[in-house]
């Protein structure tokens, strides 16, 4: 999968399970966590919605890679 | 008594607006079938009905916002029922008429009153084919036939007060004795205006001075109305019926938080003000458990994967089980001890605020179900789609701030809850153990308890028992 796929799969998943977070601030440095507020409820979801869309099962032990909406993204181009 | 009243869905909740219903004239309820979706200060929730019968009208239209028990519809046990008269035993069912049940059945179901049928049957009893005969030819006059009494209601009426459940809360919270009122609804039923005029003025003005009408310009303003005021027959200000909030689904608004947030604030001044917290924090050894979590994470699809919260809670409900001066209701100047454990979850709402409500016995959950519960609840809360139940009986709150990156969390008591357990975030720590240094997962456990119900040694022994739980986490 090549980096704009999964730019595409990062933010139409990070739509689903944060619908309020507003597109304009999805830049490739925000934490997931601190900066768009995911709880570990969102973020298990988050990595539940980019396995059903990419086939990309990020296990618990990456966590740490996927932190950022960049992190996640190269992630997911380098596994897909 | 066929009024289905605006049911109150937490100690903070003054008014609610019907946003849908979802049963419709002619539908036969059954106690907890949902009847409509109501939108709180805090959050859209389902309502299930407290009675079973045919829903015969609504009172309130889509989009009004009605006060705490307040009618919004009418669920009749039968259509043919009206009001018995308060407190006289109801007329034994004629001797000599007799139906079998399945036939009694019928009746109800059609809304005909067995007692008033002549039975074509072997001895007078009634058949079903007289129970039809009779459906049909009621039709309207059925309604203004001053029936006898059906066999549903009848029991409880000759030895309980007649009463709405909210009437009954508020003369448990106020200390009333509901038996000592003359009620002046229908069928002497004891309304919530009757307990509030039974309690001496001096005791009454804390639950008036609840938070304020709500400012109606600015929201008004910023939300011009999307459905025109309806003629509701409920006696209500203008501008409530202005004041329409978002509809459901519909992206946030500040409105909504803020009201949410004066919610919030009223009740939690008020916990403050009544409820003598005291506070304790232990720091979990996690050790054990995280290293049991993610051994098992690794097992499993990504769909059934635990989060640490999950081990928390079940630990926090097994120790509340253990410990019951954390769990249960501080009422009527007495703690009233809870057998279940209803733990309540702050949520928060992703467009602010927050609400708490319920995972259901959760000490006998495993903790796979737990998780399910959990998230589950997590999406609803956040989608507005909580029942009634989720929002009215926790027994103990749990806020696990953790996951906003603080260490530490003190929570105000939500009353009339006696007790607020609060989890820091999961950190890696230097640990000394065994006379060595090491690097264990730890976690900062909080306690706010009510000192009218227990003290230091109780809840000590109660963060204690959640930390002794955790080092065996495969037997949660």
């Amino acid at each position: 999968m090549n980096e704009q796929d999964a730019r595409q799969a990062v933010g139409a998943a990070l739509g689903k399970v944060a619908p309020d977070v507003e597109p304009g601030d999805l830049n490739g440095g925000a934490r997931l966590r601190q900066d768009l507020e995911l709880d570990s409820l969102d973020f298990l979801r988050l990595v539940e919605v980019i396995a059903e869309s990419t086939g990309v099962d990020i296990p618990e032990a990456d966590y740490p890679a996927v932190a950022t909406v960049d992190g996640l993204v190269t992630y997911v181009a380098g596994h897909g | 008594m066929d009024e289905f009243r605006m049911p109150s869905l937490g100690a903070d909740m003054e008014h609610g607006k019907v946003v849908e219903w979802l049963v419709k004239p002619g539908d036969y309820v059954h106690k907890g079938d949902l009847v409509a979706a109501v939108d709180t200060d805090k959050t859209v929730m389902d309502i299930e009905s407290f009675q079973e019968g045919v829903v015969a009208e609504f009172l309130v239209d889509i989009g009004d916002t009605v006060d705490v028990g307040t009618p919004i519809a009418r669920i009749t046990a039968t259509p043919a029922e009206i009001p018995p008269p308060a407190r006289i035993p109801p007329p034994e069912p004629e001797p000599g008429t007799k139906a079998p049940p399945p036939v009694r059945h019928l009746a109800h179901t059609l809304g005909v009153d067995v007692g008033r049928i002549s039975g074509s049957g072997p001895g007078g009893e009634v058949t079903r084919a007289d129970v039809e005969r009779a459906a049909a030819a009621s039709g309207t006059s059925a309604r203004a036939a001053p029936a006898a009494e059906s066999d549903v209601p009848v029991e409880s009426a000759a030895h309980r007060v007649r009463s709405s459940p909210l009437a009954r809360r508020l003369a448990a919270e106020l200390g009333v004795d509901l038996q000592a009122i003359a009620g002046t609804g229908p069928g002497g039923a004891v309304t919530e205006e009757d307990v509030l005029a039974a309690v001496p003025p001096r005791e009454r003005a804390p639950k008036e001075e609840a938070p304020s009408k709500r400012a109606p310009s600015e929201r008004a303003a910023e939300e011009p109305a999307e459905a025109p005021p309806s003629e509701a027959p409920v006696a209500e200000p203008p501008h409530k019926a202005a004041e329409e909030a978002p509809r459901r689904g519909r992206k946030d608004t500040g409105s909504k938080a803020e009201t949410l947030r004066q919610a919030i604030g009223s009740l939690m001044s008020r916990s403050k003000k009544e409820i003598p917290h005291y506070y304790l924090s232990t720091t979990l050894d996690l050790a054990a458990a995280m290293a049991w979590m993610q051994g098992a994470n690794q097992q499993r699809p990504v769909s059934s994967r635990l989060v640490p919260s999950a081990l928390l809670l079940k630990a926090t409900a097994l120790a509340a089980k253990e410990v019951p001066d954390m769990n249960g209701f501080f009422t009527k100047g007495a703690f009233q001890p809870s057998a279940a454990v209803h733990l309540g979850v702050a949520v928060a709402l992703r467009h602010g605020g927050l609400v708490a409500p319920a995972l259901h016995d959760a000490d006998t959950l495993t903790l796979d179900e737990l998780m399910d519960q959990l998230r589950d609840l997590v999406g609803r809360a956040r989608a507005g789609r909580l029942q009634r139940a989720e929002m009215a009986d926790p027994t103990l709150t749990v806020t696990n701030l953790g996951d906003l990156g603080v260490e530490s969390v003190y929570g105000v008591i939500y009353p009339p809850q006696v007790a607020m357990v609060g989890f820091g975030k999961v950190l890696e720590q230097p640990w000394a153990h065994n006379g060595m240094l090491g690097i264990r997962h730890a976690a900062i456990a909080t306690l706010s308890a009510d000192h009218r119900v227990s003290d230091g040694l109780r809840g000590g022994r109660f963060l204690a028992r959640i930390d002794e739980l955790l080092q065996k986490p495969g037997e949660l």
